[in-house]
């Protein structure tokens, strides 16, 4: 266990943690403006992945496919959005729960239908493939890339929330969406608006995982349901939260998968590493109920 | 209910009567598999229900309670243990006390928050599963045989759905009963005015630990039978939380707040996947769509629906 394989694997938990947080925020964000609960969140990391590897295949350009995937995705998320999402922003959290259920239902077996039942399996950018020496760890590339990129994204939206207007509804329809109504903001478009752009977060996280891992039908669940997790534990509504949330169980994730099977033999070692973030979020609901930065609801 | 339903209601007991006895008779093989299915997925949708319907709390781990009636039942198994006296107790009994230990954590939220909470708590053990040696990891396992209860085997597929039969019917004459005593009203009091309850008297945390746990070990009972039923046992089989969002689905595909509304939903679900999935192996999406549409235009539920329009 060397320093410089504990660095390697705290970028691998930074870089886990920034995926996680593009997902998470996603899902603090619908639920913050407009009271929704979104389980196929998953499915919009799922078919960004999906949508990216099929123009790729056609174009071979990664900067077009990015674009291309991303501007299909909105769309269909705005569709969604409009036809789905919209008459249920007001009724109990069951039957969005129900609804998005069926949509995931919808979406694992559509890419199945489209793109077979085999894992598809994305490039990575040719100039990316390679390593870059820090001091002397060579840390892939790609990955140096994506967390960057997440960086960039992650100030972007804090920017959007705490200082422009639009962030200001948003954050004000979040305490009180009738207010905002009565005030004459437009509060449907608003949320179509926010449900659009989580889509796209979510998607954004999708295509940068996809190199890394195969693309198959399901892969958005468990990523929903780590997010999930993260928001349980950071707090649902704050995009503080979120952050602190996913760092929090990326580097549990990480290193819990490193150190356990060690310290403890694989095979109790690989169990508990499996357990490891929900066992952090048991840990966290004992101490506060409504995550670290949430409050009841 | 009024009195003018009671002879609707003889009516109705005589024919599920009269239909468990033509089906134990001369159901065959296929037949009485489907038939103990409906009865099994029906029993956790009650369990489902206990919470839904009575305590209005929205539980998306279910899976977690069956998944471990199934585990523990096929673990013993496993080594050597059959006899169902001694297994199932056991069984039921681990399912109760993780029902009680993730009670107690997720019941201190309401809402999202408990939505989320116990789907993440299911999806632990459903990782855990994956990694325990000895039980096959995500491949499952098969079950050497089936228990046997004092001694009687239940190899027969006619005794097993009786039994099925049996027990669903014996949980729902319980749970209807406590639904119409203290307990239940309490619960529901609860449920519609937690802070009038709570003035009241009504310790409305424990009493809706109790419920959960109560519906905990309902489903741990429903995950036994199913481990007996197809011996064999995966996590993507009986822990997977899209198990835990069909039996939500069931019950809303019946009604909530009456318990056999579950029963009825578990039955239509079941139908539909069955017929859905001699055509196309795609059904998950048919039975999506049936999902959404159910939520965005069918508000009411199918039996509320059917009795609008039978009584206008």
């Amino acid at each position: 266990m060397s320093i410089a394989f504990l660095a390697e694997q705290s970028f691998n938990a930074l870089q886990l943690g920034l995926m996680l947080f593009l997902m998470a925020v996603g899902v603090t964000l619908a639920f913050g403006t407009m009271r929704l609960i979104n389980l196929a969140h998953g499915s919009f990391f799922m078919l960004a992945a999906y949508f990216y590897a099929w123009v790729i295949a056609q174009t071979d350009s990664g900067i077009i496919s990015f674009i291309g995937a991303l501007a299909g995705l909105a769309v269909l998320a705005v569709l969604i959005e409009r036809i789905i999402i919209r008459p249920l922003y007001l009724r109990d959290h069951l039957e969005q729960v129900l609804a998005t259920f069926g949509l995931i239902l919808v979406f694992n077996d559509l890419v199945m239908m489209v793109w077979g039942r085999d894992p598809v399996y994305v490039p990575l950018p040719d100039i990316l493939s390679g390593h870059v020496m820090l001091g002397d760890i060579a840390y892939p590339a790609y990955r140096l890339v994506i967390t960057a990129v997440a960086i960039i994204i992650g100030i972007a939206i804090w920017y959007l929330i705490t200082r422009t207007r639009t962030g200001g509804l948003i954050r004000a329809s979040a305490d009180n969406r009738a207010v905002v109504q009565a005030l004459g903001a437009n509060v449907d478009r608003l949320g179509g608006a926010v449900f659009a752009l989580v889509a796209v977060l979510a998607g954004i996280a999708g295509i940068m995982t996809a190199p890394l891992i195969a693309v198959t039908s399901g892969m958005g669940d468990s990523v929903l349901i780590q997010s999930l997790v993260v928001v349980i534990i950071g707090g649902l509504g704050s995009i503080s939260g979120a952050l602190v949330g996913a760092l929090l169980v990326a580097f549990v994730d990480v290193f819990g998968r490193t150190y356990l099977p060690f310290l403890l033999g694989n095979t109790t070692g690989f169990a508990l590493a499996n357990m490891a973030i929900y066992l952090l979020m048991a840990a966290t609901l004992v101490w506060r109920p409504f995550g670290i930065f949430g409050k009841p609801r | 209910m009024s009195p003018s339903f009671l002879p609707l209601r003889i009516v109705i007991v005589c024919c599920v009567a009269l239909a468990i006895a033509a089906l134990a008779a001369f159901g065959d093989q296929t037949v009485l598999r489907f038939a103990s299915r409906v009865a099994i997925m029906g029993l956790a949708a009650v369990a489902v229900d206990v919470v839904l319907g009575y305590a209005g709390l929205v539980s998306l781990g279910h899976a977690a309670f069956f998944g471990l009636g199934a585990y523990v039942t096929g673990a013993l198994a496993l080594l050597g243990y059959h006899e169902g006296l001694v297994v199932w107790p056991v069984a039921i009994g681990t399912a109760t006390l993780a029902a009680l230990i993730i009670g107690a954590l997720a019941l201190r939220t309401t809402g999202v928050y408990f939505i989320m909470i116990t789907l993440a708590f299911a999806q632990m053990f459903y990782y855990g599963a994956n990694a325990v040696p000895g039980l096959g990891g995500a491949d499952g396992f098969r079950l050497p045989a089936r228990s046997t209860l004092a001694g009687f085997s239940l190899d027969n597929p006619r005794t097993f759905f009786l039994l099925c039969a049996f027990v669903l019917i014996a949980v729902l004459l319980f749970a209807r009963r406590a639904s119409f005593a203290s307990f239940g009203y309490s619960l529901q009091a609860a449920r519609d005015d937690a802070v009038r309850s709570a003035a009241s008297g009504i310790r409305n945390y424990w009493l809706r630990l109790a419920a959960f746990t109560i519906s905990g070990a309902i489903a741990g009972l429903a995950g036994v039978l199913s481990a007996n039923l197809t011996l064999y046992i995966a996590p993507s089989s009986v822990l997977s939380w899209h198990l835990s969002a069909e039996l939500l689905v069931m019950v809303i595909l019946g009604m909530a707040g009456t318990l056999y509304g579950a029963i009825v939903g578990a039955a239509i679900f079941l139908a539909l996947v069955e017929i859905i999935s001699h055509y196309t192996d795609f059904w998950a999406m048919y039975v999506g769509i049936a999902v959404i549409a159910r939520v965005l235009l069918l508000r009411d539920g199918l039996l509320v629906t059917l009795r609008k329009l039978v009584t206008p």
